[in-house]
């Protein structure tokens, strides 16, 4: 680690604004979220941006550094630094509402969009449904499980780019998620909202969010499954009926 | 029917198509490398093509799986490209029968020699 200080360019402004360049000193150990609340608290209190938890679970702080999309609590400066410069943007794919903090109502609206929240048939009354840890359902569902809602793989997204109601990786991959709960009741209304062009089907699989997931989640290989289940119970039917 | 329901079935149309395409092409090499060995002549093609019924089924099976794979492609390809023009669901649809009259011509063309 150098003493010099740190160049940062910050997106000051919403839709509309430019980078204003700040310099930060260095400090040991120091991550992006360190140097965005460094500004904040001692240079420019009317920077706006987004954070909670500082350790990776809320899924908050996520933004874009020298070009991107990252959880920015847990990216360390010195991993990512080119040179002595940093330029720290908000998320793509997103509308900005001001500096680093966007607008993603968008973003978990296309969650409600896929169907990802769970809905059971059982009630307080009825036993605990058994799941075997190792049953292929819940492995599937595990693999998936861990998101953080931050928003880095729907920034990192071609194809949200593209198309702007396609439901992006996050939803899909709570909507496969949700898919291998065996205690769920809505896996035909949930393939019928993933299916075709604004759902998995326009997925390039190009793995653009899964190189980008902080969680080490593969989105794409969620949407793959869900390709697979959707189009077969268009065509040919599933264990929940056909489409 | 639902769209992502229909997109979801030409989805899978494409993917068996691609399919049936892999062994086309794939047959479709063998052949040529075999047939230049000896030059290439019009005649030498005729000479294999005309009135084969196995020559003729197995082209129209790969024109058929082009007919089908192509324009699902294309349609997505110009819906992300030029997303507000419209021009997607024409385009596609003027490949697709592009591709089914000429392709179906050329088969016909090969397996009669022309004499009709």
């Amino acid at each position: 680690m150098s003493n010099t200080n740190l160049k940062v360019k910050v997106w000051r402004g919403t839709q509309e604004g430019e980078f204003v360049e700040y310099l930060v000193p260095r400090t040991p150990n120091q991550t992006v979220l360190d140097v965005v609340t460094h500004i904040q608290r001692k240079m420019d209190p009317t920077l706006s941006y987004r954070f909670a938890c500082r350790v990776g679970m809320c899924g908050s702080c996520a933004m874009t550094v020298n070009g991107v999309a990252r959880w920015t609590c847990r990216t360390h400066v010195s991993k990512i630094v080119e040179g002595d410069s940093l330029e720290i943007a908000p998320l793509n794919n997103l509308p900005v509402i001001k500096d680093l903090a966007t607008d993603m109502r968008e973003f978990f609206n296309k969650w409600k969009g896929a169907v990802g929240f769970f809905k059971g048939d059982k009630t307080r009354h009825d036993d605990f449904t058994k799941v075997q840890p190792n049953s292929e359902e819940r492995q599937l569902a595990d693999a998936g499980i861990e998101c953080i809602g931050c928003g880095v793989c729907y920034a990192s997204c071609e194809v949200v780019q593209s198309r702007p109601n396609y439901l992006g990786p996050a939803a899909l991959n709570r909507a496969w998620t949700l898919t291998n709960d065996v205690r769920d009741v809505q896996q035909l209304e949930r393939m019928t909202a993933v299916a075709g062009d604004a759902g998995c089907h326009a997925c390039h699989s190009q793995g653009s969010c899964t190189e980008a997931c902080p969680k080490s989640i593969a989105p794409t290989a969620s949407i793959a499954g869900l390709k697979k289940l959707v189009a077969r119970a268009a065509i040919r039917g599933s264990r929940w009926g056909k489409l | 029917m639902n769209q992502g329901v229909l997109q979801a079935k030409l989805w899978y149309a494409q993917r068996i198509s691609a399919m049936v395409l892999g062994i086309c092409v794939a047959v479709h090499l063998v052949i040529i490398f075999y047939a230049i060995q000896g030059g290439l002549s019009a005649q030498e093609i005729l000479g294999r093509t005309q009135g084969n019924l196995l020559f003729a089924v197995f082209y129209e099976i790969f024109v058929l799986a082009c007919f089908v794979h192509a324009p699902i492609g294309m349609v997505n390809i110009l819906q992300e490209t030029f997303p507000k023009s419209g021009v997607a669901k024409p385009i596609a649809w003027i490949l697709a029968l592009l591709i089914l009259i000429l392709g179906t011509t050329a088969v016909i063309g090969v397996f009669t020699g022309g004499q009709i």
